[in-house]
């Protein structure tokens, strides 16, 4: 493509080469500079340019590790749990009214809890009711507050005058159940319900449906002002395809970025729902929430017994409030430079 | 002019960004240039070629961490010569606003949305002029009238969201001005504008070179611009000068084909109809590191095996082809091994045809021998 | 402002009004009606049957919701079931011990969080910055009831470096004048009350304080490398100005703008929180009232505590929008 110059060449032997293979070779030969430079990662989407910034970020592998141990631990609970995690086994060997527990032992790595019953089996399928609790909530939370607020979004952005009504509408709602804190909702819910492990997953996932609906709206808006919008529009695309092509595909960050943080939050939520007396009453299945409310109870005499649930709900609270974080650090344009 | 010392002799300056994990950037690659005292020097060149990086290392507005700046800048100051890349922070925060000041692009962000006008600008009166209360409310009121905005008392307490675009840029000069500044720079002032609000701020950026003899380095893709304001031109490529004129050699003789590029791809209203635009082809991004060879070759029309072959060399023209601007002072200097000597000749419309190039060649070099015979 | 004041008021009609509602429906869908939660478990159908026709139960829904409204107008929460007195009466006797730990709560981060947010802003990727972004995650992610817990364990019953429970130490006395230990023991020079009384809230208050502070500190850490960004700051700078006068000035007084709110939004969680830290250092509070009416089923002392704290949040976040228009030029243009 590029034509030849109009300067005389270097040396007498380049010049009797024919004309043709001195383009070929200059072609070449700057084809080979510019090939040093080429992966500079120009052109790559957001999300894998995301991904690669997550991988040079120490906060996104720590929260990842610990995301990746605690939900494999969960999922294969029962292949790792040594003995029953309800059954009082040792039951004999403590008295909680003596302040006489076991500690950890060969046969019992974490010790007994105060009724005889091995903690590290009690940890370890509690991973299981934890993971469950935590991921039914944001479902929840994530289903219904992005459907509020997806349907609040489409309607400003697209509906006109009264699109805009319907929004009104949906986000007084949601601002009604903002003005209530996340957790007094959950108690509000489980008090109403009565308290079973369905009543801690419904309560702690509504109380999540206003920030979720908030996000996915504001985030909506945000793209429906764009300029492509604007020239869907124009071309007359129908406005629940743009709504579906364009709009909803690329509002799902912030939304993605929240299902993250809010499993921390539900996990911790369920905790404190547990200490309030409105946990999972079902003993057959140990939750760290339950067992750390219960050992509050034990916490001068047998410290451990509190402090490993607790460090559990930390721990992995911690690692989806890493990769959530470092997640939306990644996304954010404005972080990017 | 050329025999007197310039107020500021930048030589060989250089930024280099170290980034974590990506290596290192050079945003500026050794440029020289010298600014005097009432007129007006234009940088140009696209975006990403470094003219914005130039002022601000001028200016010591880099960030502090991940920056290497080399080269020096040493300017004329009252209390003898300084290197302004040498100096100490302290001593830069004493010049900026007072010697040195500068205007940015996009006058909306430029301003403290929450500070009223007026004490925006009382604020660098009080730090360099140490002028208070009502004096510098009756200053800054002055200086807002003398920058062209009416009313000014009453604009002293709006905020900067009160005011139209060009009232913004107007004010933000009106602090630049403030300390009557030897030098002042100003990076692309019009882009943010409407077309007939470009035309006044320029005009009065003109105004206060000729009335103040301040020096203006002007930062601008915008070569309507340059045509209008600029006394000398650097035309910037990737972080380097690739050539140096003053106004009329540059616009009547460009020699590197970057320039002729860039004077080609201005729209002219006295075009043949239905002639299409002729831009530089590829972008920035298409280029290959100095040391390498010329980093425009990639999208030049023009390059041979010898532009691939280590950095091209600055050549001084003896006399720049037949529009002689020696009048204006200064040498026409470019960075080119097969530089362009009749910008006419290199009718683009053949250039671009790969059909008849291998004919073309043949013929412009033959006009090259009989020109250099 | 006084219009942006009205407006704002308007809008604050719709939710309140949603709020009641609900609330009239949580009250009507309670496990055999309200006439159950208002009435103590063992009274007779007679008298549960009167307690129907005096609240007017056997009216339309509307005439009833009307009713409830009214009742709330008039400040009737209903009667606590624990106590037999009124849930208002109840609230108000224990709201300055509240209002004193939140107040002690939100002091400790915002005194603690700003400063520390800005530092580590300034210092972005330093030990600093590390321990600062590290420290409010885990202030996040710990349990509020267990923080107070171990806070309780370790410096008051450990190390006995301060009380463990209540808000006085008995046995002192006191003169009472507004309720607030801490007010009156300044008017009345009455030191060793304040003393006293401040160092049984410095732990529940440093426990209720964990999230707001790891929330400040976060929020202003971000704000402040944002507006760093920003072009005016530049400007600043290309100006000459003082280093101070840039930070205060031109850094500061943007970046505080959305912490502003963040602590508005969080006056919400902070009541939350207060029910689970008040209780476990038996400070007498509405939050240790609330917490044993979880216990104990107490429904309208529950319902009461909802409407207290929708209300004072809608309250408080109008302060928050009146403040943030005093301070953004922008906002009260619109």
């Amino acid at each position: 493509m590029p034509t030849t110059p109009s300067s005389q060449s270097p040396s007498e032997t380049e010049e009797k080469e024919p004309l043709h293979k001195r383009k070929a070779a200059k072609v070449d030969r700057l084809a080979e500079l510019m090939g040093d430079r080429s992966d500079d990662g120009h052109g790559a989407g957001i999300w894998r340019e995301a991904f690669g910034r997550m991988r040079r970020s120490p906060m996104a592998i720590t929260g990842a590790i610990i995301v990746v141990v605690f939900v494999l631990v969960a999922l294969l609970s029962p292949l790792i749990a040594p003995y029953s995690p309800t059954a009082q086994t040792w039951g004999s060997e403590v008295f909680p009214n003596r302040n006489e527990f076991v500690g950890p032992r060969a046969e019992n790595w974490l010790g007994l809890d105060h009724l005889g019953r091995d903690l590290f089996s009690r940890m370890v399928i509690g991973a299981r009711q934890t993971l469950m609790v935590g991921v039914v909530a944001t479902f929840v939370g994530f289903l219904f507050g992005a459907l509020l607020g997806g349907v609040a979004g489409a309607c400003t952005v697209l509906g006109g005058r009264w699109g805009r009504q319907i929004d009104n509408v949906i986000m007084r709602v949601i601002d009604m159940m903002l003005a209530l804190p996340s957790l007094l909702l959950a108690v509000t819910v489980a008090a109403l319900v009565g308290p079973s492990l369905t009543t801690v997953m419904l309560a702690v996932g509504i109380a999540q449906i206003p920030i979720f609906a908030r996000l996915l709206r504001g985030a909506m808006i945000s793209q429906g002002n764009r300029e492509y919008v604007l020239a869907a529009q124009a071309m007359g695309v129908r406005n629940h395809k743009i709504t579906l092509t364009h709009i909803l595909p690329n509002s799902m960050g912030p939304v993605l970025v929240q299902s993250t943080l809010t499993l921390a939050t539900a996990i911790i939520d369920a905790a404190a729902l547990s200490y309030l007396g409105l946990g999972n009453p079902d003993a057959n299945f140990p939750e760290w929430g339950t067992m750390l409310s219960e050992a509050q109870r034990f916490l001068s005499s047998a410290p451990a017994l509190a402090v490993y649930p607790a460090l559990g709900i930390i721990i992995t609270a911690l690692g989806f409030t890493l990769l959530g974080e470092s997640l939306r650090e990644a996304l954010d344009p404005k972080l990017r430079k | 002019m050329s025999s007197s010392t310039p107020l500021l002799a930048v030589d060989e300056l250089s930024v280099v960004f170290h980034r974590r994990g990506s290596g290192e950037t050079r945003a500026v690659d050794g440029v020289s240039f010298s600014l005097e005292e009432g007129r007006v020097t234009g940088l140009v060149g696209e975006s990403g070629c470094g003219k914005s990086v130039t002022s601000l290392a001028l200016m010591g507005l880099l960030p502090d961490r991940g920056v290497k700046v080399g080269g020096s800048a040493v300017m004329q100051l009252p209390g003898g010569e300084a290197d302004l890349l040498r100096i100490s922070q302290r001593r830069l925060r004493d010049l900026r606003g007072s010697q040195m000041a500068m205007i940015f692009q996009d006058p909306l962000s430029s301003l403290n949305p929450v500070v009223p006008i007026g004490l925006q600008v009382t604020e660098i009166l009080k730090r360099h002029r140490g002028m208070r209360g009502a004096v510098a409310r009756k200053e800054a009121a002055d200086l807002l009238y003398r920058v062209g905005i009416p009313d000014p008392t009453r604009r002293l307490n709006e905020y900067p969201h009160q005011l139209s675009g060009g009232m913004r840029q107007r004010a933000l000069i009106a602090m630049a001005v403030a300390c009557k500044p030897r030098l002042m720079i100003a990076d692309e002032p019009t882009t943010a504008l409407d077309v007939t609000i470009q035309a006044q701020i320029l005009e009065l950026l003109k105004d206060l070179v000729t009335e103040e003899g301040t020096a203006l380095l002007m930062i601008t893709h915008d070569l309507g611009v340059v045509a209008g304001l600029c006394d000398d031109i650097n035309v910037l490529y990737a972080g380097r000068a690739v050539e140096t004129a003053p106004r009329e050699p540059l616009f009547a003789d460009p020699t590197h084909p970057y320039t002729v590029g860039l004077l080609g791809s201005i729209p002219r209203l006295d075009a043949p109809r239905g002639e299409p635009l002729t831009p530089v082809r590829g972008s920035v991004n298409d280029n290959i590191a100095w040391a390498d060879g010329c980093a425009f070759a990639p999208r030049c029309d023009h390059y041979t095996m010898e532009c691939l072959q280590g950095p091209p060399p600055l050549v001084t023209m003896e006399n720049g082809g037949d529009g002689d601007g020696g009048g204006d002072g200064g040498g026409h200097v470019h960075r080119c091994v097969n530089p362009i000597d009749h910008a006419a000749v290199a009718d683009r419309a053949v250039l671009d045809s790969p059909t008849v190039a291998d004919e073309v060649e043949v013929e412009v070099e033959g006009e090259d021998e009989e020109e250099r015979g | 402002m006084l219009r942006f004041i009205v407006r704002r008021l308007l809008q604050l009609i719709p939710t309140l009004g949603g709020l009641s509602i609900l609330l009239f429906v949580w009250l009507q869908r309670l496990p055999g009606g309200p006439e159950y939660a208002l009435l103590p478990d063992d009274a007779t159908p007679e008298q549960r049957e009167m307690l129907r026709r005096s609240l007017g139960l056997d009216e339309p829904l509307m005439v009833q919701y009307l009713a409830f409204l009214r009742r709330i107008a008039q400040g009737d929460l209903g009667t606590s079931l624990q106590t037999s007195r009124p849930v208002l009466d109840e609230f108000l006797l224990r709201f300055p011990a509240t209002f004193e730990l939140g107040l002690t709560a939100i002091l400790i981060a915002v005194v603690i969080g700003l400063p520390l947010g800005y530092l580590a802003a300034r210092r972005r990727g330093t030990i600093l910055d590390f321990a600062a972004v590290g420290g409010s995650l885990l202030g996040i992610c710990t349990p509020v009831f267990f923080l107070a817990f171990i806070l309780k364990v370790v410096f008051a019953e450990g190390m006995g470096l301060f009380p463990s429970a209540f808000r006085l130490a008995p046995g002192i006395t006191r003169t009472d004048i507004t309720g607030f230990v801490v007010l009156d023991g300044v008017m009345t020079r009455e030191w060793d009350v304040v003393w006293d009384a401040l160092a049984h809230l410095a732990l529940p208050g440093l426990a209720l304080a964990s999230i707001p502070l790891a929330v400040i500190t976060r929020m202003t850490r971000a704000s402040v490398l944002e507006v760093m960004q920003e072009d005016y700051v530049r400007t600043a700078n290309a100006k000459g100005l003082n280093r101070t006068t840039v930070r205060t000035r031109h850094v500061l007084r943007n970046a505080l703008l959305p912490v502003v709110t963040a602590v508005g939004l969080l006056t919400g969680s902070l009541f939350a929180g207060a029910v689970l830290t008040e209780s476990v250092f038996a400070f007498p509070g509405i939050g240790s009232f609330v917490y044993i009416a979880t216990q104990e089923r107490d429904y309208p002392v529950l319902t009461g505590f909802i409407l207290l704290i929708a209300t004072m949040y809608v309250f408080i976040n109008l302060l928050v929008d009146i403040s943030y228009s005093l301070l953004d030029p922008r906002v009260r243009a619109q």
